[in-house]
């Protein structure tokens, strides 16, 4: 989230697309009511009428997989009607940015195609530039090769009638949500974007977004509060454990993974280190390799930088190894072990079938959790003979949260410390002390018996216990990092002395020498003289109680920051565009309000100020975005399964970057009478996830004790299916029972002038437990990927349902 | 005399000795009040945050000082986000901790066998050290095909765990990095 949950009372308009809060994140629903209470209007975009579009002043059906031509047809009526939010877009986002004139888009494909590699070559996508290296601009945004102008064009394609013909969505029902969002783009109204699983879980999932961040910019709405682009993650902590680098690509705080491209730590900041020519972008992270270093001697405080560095494993360049390819890896044997740490991919991967089978080829694996799950028991699973499978299984049980003692990050990027209540069940234990004691035994016998290159193994900063049991507080400060060597830097104005132990009391003052150690600079500041997280204060400024803001509470990263791009939410001079519902301003030579993107004064100061996009090379907010693997802007492509064999954008049918594996394309169903209905996964109030930590508690289990499949009361007269009944849900990866449900929240769509039928099915059971609650969604889901993240398109997917 | 809750509260309860009650409403008499409080005599009170969604509500986690077992899980009312509120998850979490069907010992499935087997944590941690090991050491790559530093074993992957707190996750994750794994996935990207 750019904002957090409060925030959303401060909007005018609440757009909510691919999430369905009032029934995934209940309590944050009571925001959006007390916003409604307050005259803000809501709109609710989903295949499927929900309790959420029950609250919706505005809702409208959407096919699923179709959200590029719904946002696409946004673009278009906002430019069209001139309804942005001028001065915004005009300082503040990259609209005035001249574009290569190498760059070009035709029937569905960027310039710089490789059709053999499936990927593009990006060059032709980039800004053009001074003579002093700064991107050229025409703030009349009337230049042909402006960004503005060139999304006007790219997006003059999606008018009302083509888009309604391909999303389903009524032309009166577009119109409605276009006009009442669009009323955000007036410099006092601010606008926010929920959204979840829905808009991500498409081979187009980063696309759905940049379209979403699009429109937020062109409304001014990214800053402010009440606006922003704001993710409702679906786990307590899977913010926090981003940001700690539990992914191949990244290392804690977003620094990337090094590849074999990469020798040294200085060949890293040379490639990760992006300059700006220009003085007034912050290009906060020209600062990477202060953050790089201060990690390395969190992990290796003993050793000099280019050997901690030297140390790190390497990817190979360019290779996919996310989540998909990982499982497709496992499959062909290159695995031996396995951890499934906290976590059933048995159920929760796409293609689970394949999943299990993959289990299959390791000679051992390790799983840690609460309850039995399908992972852990994958081998006595169905259609599984035990007595050929040679995987050896060890199943460590763990303590609960409320029986442990750390920090967990929402999805607002609040930390907030938990104590332990009762004390661990039986023989459980809290994860963090099952990884420090194998750790120790795994280090005791590379003391031992020595083994191949032992040394980051033997060096690495295990100070993470306390009487051998883990102690958080320890890591905790660890994480936000302390001084190693004696330095004198200047904070303020005057100059302050650190001895080595003190921690670091903010990023800013983070090292690139070694002589500070953090394992994550975005959670500097966390732990200082006291642990941040664990603040209960909830003092506030007139300003701050008027936004909800409440900074002595717990704590956020970055800094406290409580909305991130604050800097967008005032004028050049500082002023707030929304002076009901300021966030910050610059009063008397100083900013009020929420911590701001940097200290520096407005923009005016041409001397001093910053852009307030600090994050990006250049300071603005992107409506071109030329990092991305499918293109620069958001276009329209269908699911790599889908109903139709055309649509009206262009001859590509599907995303021509899609991450896909070998030997799986003729078990994609693209317009096949076999699987004729759209099918989508959502959840239920009463489960989470894949079931384990709520099919065994009897009250959830009682209220939602199994499988389920939704469906219009047309398609359930036409297949002959009765409510409560048991049908079969199927396509070529898998078959599940489940019990109808017939209801009007679902409805056909008319898509391309045929009658197109969607069900949905929840994602929460599994053959575990209960016996007789059926089995998992993603036995059913496609092993396709977006081409940036690789998430799995298992929000959009063909499938056949019959009676049992 | 109606007494609202909170007022209650203020009345029985120091900062972190609020006494808390499950499922009642906010409006309580002295009487209900009282024999809703039995329950809760001789417990301790924690706070902590729910684990199942991303919203982060505060709860109020009473504890029996003799059983060091949950006696009751209920919203924190001072948390300015879900104001003492939680959603039928959160309010299941008593449930999910005070639950006979959790698995309390550690289980192991030899290859080939066709049931699980109750072990000690020793036997499974240094069994598991130990198959690291070998592993590790027997697919270790110092060098890549082109003759480039690596560092790293392709022959261990792991996956986990959003449901770990942050500290868990930097020390989990550093210690795979330091093992040289780079298949270190979890779920953030599904």
């Amino acid at each position: 989230m750019t904002n957090h949950w409060i925030d959303i009372v401060n909007s005018d308009c609440i757009f909510i697309i691919g999430s369905n809060p009032a029934e995934n994140h209940p309590v944050s629903f009571k925001w959006v009511m007390r916003a409604k209470d307050r005259g803000g209007k809501v709109i609710h975009v989903d295949p499927r009428f929900t309790r959420t579009s029950q609250h919706a002043d505005v809702f409208a059906r959407l096919r699923s997989g179709s959200d590029i031509a719904f946002f696409g047809g946004m673009i278009n009526y906002i430019l069209k009607n001139n309804l942005i939010f001028k001065d915004y877009v005009v300082n503040y986002t990259n609209a005035a940015f001249i574009v290569s004139d190498k760059y070009e888009f035709k029937d569905g494909l960027f310039s710089g195609f490789n059709a053999e590699k499936r990927s593009y070559d990006k060059s032709s996508w980039a800004f053009v530039k001074d003579d002093k290296g700064i991107p050229k601009k025409d703030p009349t945004l009337a230049n042909p090769r402006c960004v503005y102008q060139i999304m006007k064009k790219h997006y003059e394609r999606y008018d009302l009638k083509t888009v309604s013909k391909i999303s389903g969505t009524p032309e009166k029902d577009l119109v409605e949500v276009y006009k009442t969002y669009s009323a955000t783009g007036k410099p006092e109204k601010t606008g926010t974007m929920l959204y979840a699983m829905g808009q991500t879980q498409h081979t187009v999932g980063v696309q759905n977004i940049r379209a979403m961040s699009i429109i937020q910019l062109l409304l001014g709405n990214i800053g402010v509060a009440g606006g922003g682009i704001n993710a409702l993650r679906g786990e307590a902590n899977v913010q926090g454990s981003t940001d700690q680098g539990l992914l191949f690509h990244i290392l804690p705080g977003y620094l990337p993974t090094p590849t074999a491209a990469m020798p040294t730590l200085a060949d890293y900041n040379e490639k990760n280190t992006p300059k700006s020519a220009d003085p007034m972008s912050a290009n906060w992270w020209g600062n990477r390799p202060k953050y790089v270093a201060s990690l390395l001697k969190a992990m290796y405080p003993k050793q000099d930088l280019d050997t901690a560095y030297s140390w790190l494993p390497k990817l190979e360049p360019g290779k996919d190894q996310s989540w998909l390819s990982l499982f497709d890896v496992m499959l062909n044997g290159a695995f031996k072990g396995f951890f499934a740490w906290g976590q059933n991919p048995a159920a929760s991967t796409a293609n689970s079938n394949k999943t299990r089978e993959a289990m299959s080829k390791l000679d051992w694996m390790v799983t840690v959790n609460i309850f039995d799950t399908e992972t852990g028991s994958f081998w006595r699973g169905p259609g599984m003979d035990p007595k050929k499978i040679k995987t050896e299984v060890f199943f460590l049980p763990c303590s609960v949260s409320i029986e442990k003692e750390g920090s967990i990050s929402n999805s607002g990027r609040w930390m907030q410390w938990r104590y332990p209540g009762p004390k661990p069940l039986g023989e459980t234990k809290p994860d963090g002390d099952i990884i420090y004691e194998l750790f120790e035994k795994i280090r005791d016998l590379y003391k031992k018996e020595g083994g191949a290159f032992p040394d980051p193994i033997l060096n690495l900063n295990w100070d993470v216990a306390t009487n051998h049991i883990f102690d958080p507080h320890k890591v905790a400060k660890l994480i936000n990092g302390y001084f190693l060597t004696e330095k004198t830097l200047k904070v303020g104005d005057a100059d302050k002395t650190f001895k080595p132990g003190d921690p670091v009391p903010a990023f800013a003052m983070l090292q690139a020498d070694g002589s500070t150690c953090s394992g994550n600079w975005i959670y500097c500041a966390s732990y200082t003289d006291k642990n941040m997280a664990a603040r209960r204060d909830k003092t506030q400024t007139e300003m701050q109680a008027k936004i909800g803001l409440f900074p002595g509470w717990t704590w956020a990263w970055p800094v406290n920051r409580r909305i991130l791009y604050n800097r967008a939410s005032v004028d050049m001079n500082g002023k707030p565009y929304q002076p009901e519902k300021a966030v910050i301003a610059w009063q008397d030579g100083k900013w009020v309000g929420d911590v701001p993107d940097g200290p520096w004064p407005p923009m005016a100061d041409k001397e001093k100020g910053r852009y307030p996009f600090i994050m990006t090379t250049e300071g603005f907010g992107q409506i071109f975005g030329p990092g991305r693997n499918d293109g620069p802007l958001p276009e329209f492509y269908e699911p790599l399964e889908c109903p139709v064999n055309e649509h009206p954008f262009s001859k590509q049918l599907h995303n021509p970057t899609a991450l896909i594996f070998a030997g799986e394309a003729e078990k994609r169903a693209v317009c096949d009478p076999r699987y004729p209905f759209i099918c989508s996964t959502y959840r239920v109030t009463e489960h989470w996830q894949t079931g384990v930590m709520t099919r065994w508690t009897p009250w959830l289990l009682e209220a939602e004790p199994q499988m389920f499949v939704e469906m219009s009361p047309e398609l359930a007269e036409m297949r002959g299916i009765k409510g409560g009944e048991k049908v079969i849900v199927e396509n070529m990866r898998g078959q599940l029972w489940a019990k109808a449900i017939i209801s009007e929240r679902i409805k056909p769509f008319t898509v391309m002038g045929e009658t197109i039928h969607q069900v949905g099915i929840p994602w929460h059971y599994g053959w575990v437990y209960p016996k007789d609650g059926g089995e998992s969604a993603n036995l059913l889901t496609p092993s396709v990927g977006d081409p940036n993240t690789g998430i799995p398109e298992t929000k959009a997917f063909m499938v056949n349902v019959r009676k049992a | 005399m109606k007494l609202k809750r909170r007022d209650f509260l203020k009345l029985t309860g120091g900062a972190m000795a609020v006494t808390a009650f499950g499922g009642l409403g906010f409006d309580l008499t002295p009487v209900h009040a009282k024999a809703e409080a039995a329950k809760l005599a001789g417990t301790k009170q924690t706070t902590s945050v729910c684990c199942y969604c991303s919203v982060g509500c505060g709860l109020i986690v009473s504890t029996d000082g003799g059983s060091s077992r949950a006696v009751n899980v209920e919203g924190d009312p001072d948390h300015p986000i879900n104001e003492g509120s939680l959603c039928p998850k959160g309010a299941s979490i008593y449930q999910l901790c005070e639950n006979d069907r959790r698995l309390q010992k550690v289980l192991y499935r030899a290859p080939y066998s066709d049931k699980w087997e109750e072990k000690s944590w020793d036997f499974a941690l240094d069994r598991i050290a130990k198959l690291t090991k070998e592993t590790r050491d027997a697919t270790f790559e110092v060098k890549d095909a082109k003759g480039q530093v690596v560092n790293r074993t392709g022959g261990i992957a792991s996956v986990g765990s959003a449901a770990m707190d942050n500290e868990e996750c930097w020390i989990y994750q550093a210690m795979l990095r330091a093992m040289g794994l780079t298949y270190i996935e979890h779920q953030a990207r599904i």
